[in-house]
């Protein structure tokens, strides 16, 4: 049965999707996927740290220690891949291996006797985030609500003020430098954003959804159109579709084979790898099914021409 | 005040500052320019003064540090040592005269942009942070787009144009910049004839409106029709000067050293030429 607990967890998990897809689709196009995936692992030891220092979970101070640990997983990247002259992707394995390795090591050595749950930083909770309200304006609203509203209208501030920039450095950093404005700042200011969100979205919908939104409806976007402000506008209705089906389908799918409710969160992150598959085997531009098409005729074309 | 100060403390400014072998009037200085890679140097002691209102051929074997001399000037590398002046001032107070053609793979040309929004970013140095593109922007980079003769190819996305056009976009890029001095680098590396002939013709208007350009250029044999400077260059400056005097067989020997089969090409540049 469909409750408002359900719908506020639809609408959590969707203002979590559409705060990853916003930075995400400039991730995509910097040919960046992989540093969303890096900076969610290696917030850990910040989380740990947080909490050894501070000795509590007040979540004002674990965001601020995972922030910071995820804007430096981007400084090291960057400073590995200059420094030790490899491939930036290797550099992001090693920074982000090592920082979650350590941040493991943190929280079952010295945290261990306190619900810090390296597998609830997996999946998140997003089934229990309608239990933790606050009020906003007289309302009851989960707090991960609100804390994921927040960001999302912080991202979307950004790149509507700076989308001219952003998209100026995203395409030709060399330019944007001559121009005066500096591409270092912003590519600081979105690994900034993507770790901000990251970690907004940790406690309440675990890292594998933030994987999964930072990346797959900005790519999913990205083979329906050629224009980025309409790629903009898609991946958000990926993001927010797929949330809306991966809960709905988490509460009916695995009853239809006689299982319990699955994860939504999971749910979710796998609804938008089949969205993407199906705009893969079906855009009307650069979909398998219109290319085989194309392909077929191309090749009947051949023929009709030798037979000539 | 200011300049008390200055008169002050000449120890403090003269590092960075000292410009006085940078005449204004000089569009591009450059003195004991030295750019090195991982300890390797690429460029060694250049010295260079162009003067005002030349085409510039940059003319070197692979590997002489052409594009790193460009780069270089427009602060895209670092320098080991030296200073470049842009008339008279570091290129960071100089950039609203400075135009800057890529090279064309330096880019992703799957990229989702129009070729007029790619244009228009030559115009965003004027728009300054936050300020959108308007109309005035978006008609300046539409007339730079004919310019190049492709304002008609305007709102297609710039993987649906050919090398050529793509070259033609980079250049109407710099052209709204609106510079005195342009930097090309390589713009006529594998494009068509047509996109050839349309890239001289816009090197001649420019040489009319009395700018400045330096391109990096490969093809001997159509070096001494485009340019009427050239700066020969290996690592360090072989020389530098008016076309007719130094396109000779000594200095390409010089320059491309043993390279035997690029001084197969230069002699049958040079019987072109002559001719």
């Amino acid at each position: 049965m469909w409750t408002s607990f359900d719908t506020w967890i639809v609408v959590t998990a969707a203002l979590c999707a559409v705060a990853c897809a916003l930075p995400g689709c400039f991730l995509v196009l910097r040919k960046m996927s992989m540093m969303g995936d890096a900076i969610s692992h290696a917030v850990l030891p910040g989380l740990a740290v947080a909490f050894l220092i501070t000795g509590t979970r007040a979540s004002s101070a674990m965001f601020l220690g995972a922030a910071i640990v995820g804007i430096l997983t981007a400084i090291f990247t960057q400073w590995v891949s200059k420094v030790g002259n490899v491939d930036r992707g290797a550099a992001m394995g090693i920074v982000f291996t090592t920082l979650f390795a350590v941040g493991l090591l943190l929280i079952v050595r010295a945290a261990d006797n306190v619900d810090l749950d390296p597998g609830c930083v997996l999946y998140g909770a997003i089934e229990l985030t309608p239990l933790d309200v606050v009020k906003v304006g007289g309302f009851d609203i989960p707090r991960a609500a609100a804390v994921l509203g927040t960001v999302l209208l912080i991202n979307f501030g950004i790149i509507a003020a700076l989308f001219k920039e952003m998209r100026l450095s995203a395409f030709d950093p060399a330019l944007a430098d001559t121009l005066g404005f500096s591409s270092r700042f912003l590519h600081y200011l979105l690994m900034t954003m993507v770790a901000v969100t990251t970690v907004a979205s940790f406690e309440a919908v675990g890292s594998i959804i933030v994987i999964a939104m930072l990346i797959v409806p900005a790519a999913t976007a990205l083979l329906l159109t050629r224009r980025l402000i309409p790629m903009i506008a898609i991946a958000v209705g990926v993001a927010v579709i797929a949330a809306v089906l991966g809960h709905a389908s988490a509460l009916t799918v695995p009853k239809w084979f006689g299982f319990d409710t699955t994860t939504s969160s999971g749910m979710m992150a796998a609804m938008t790898g089949l969205l993407f598959g199906l705009a893969w085997l079906f855009s009307p531009s650069e979909g398998l099914v219109i290319r085989w098409l194309i392909q077929r005729r191309g090749s009947d074309g051949l023929h009709e021409g030798a037979s000539n | 005040m200011n300049e008390l100060l200055k008169s002050m403390s000449p120890v403090g400014d003269a590092a960075g500052e000292d410009l006085s072998f940078h005449p204004p009037d000089v569009p591009l200085a450059i003195h004991d320019l030295t750019v090195a890679y991982h300890r390797k140097p690429v460029l060694w002691d250049v010295d260079l003064d162009i003067p005002e209102g030349k085409l510039v051929g940059i003319v070197g074997p692979n590997g002489a540090g052409k594009s790193t001399l460009i780069k270089a000037c427009l602060d895209l590398v670092p320098k080991t040592s030296g200073e470049v002046g842009i008339y008279g001032k570091p290129y960071k107070n100089q950039r609203h005269l400075v135009g800057y053609v890529p090279q064309r793979e330096s880019v992703d040309w799957d990229f989702p942009v129009s070729a007029l929004d790619v244009v228009a970013m030559g115009t965003y140095r004027r728009l300054g942070w936050f300020r959108r593109v308007g109309k005035k922007e978006r008609e300046a980079a539409m007339a730079a787009l004919e310019q190049v003769g492709i304002g008609h190819l305007a709102h297609r996305q710039i993987s649906q144009l050919s090398g050529g056009q793509q070259q033609r976009v980079f250049l109407a890029r710099a052209l709204a910049q609106d510079a005195k001095i342009y930097f090309m680098d390589e713009p006529f590396a594998a494009v068509d004839a047509a996109t050839e002939e349309a890239i001289v013709k816009l090197l001649r208007s420019l040489n009319e409106q009395g700018k400045t350009c330096l391109v990096v250029h490969h093809d001997l044999a159509t070096v001494s029709r485009y340019f009427d400077w050239l700066v020969l260059l290996n690592m360090r400056v072989v020389a530098s000067g008016p076309t007719s005097e130094l396109f000779t067989p000594e200095n390409l020997e010089k320059t491309y050293g043993g390279q035997l089969s690029l001084l197969n090409d230069a002699a049958k540049a040079l019987s072109h030429a002559t001719r």
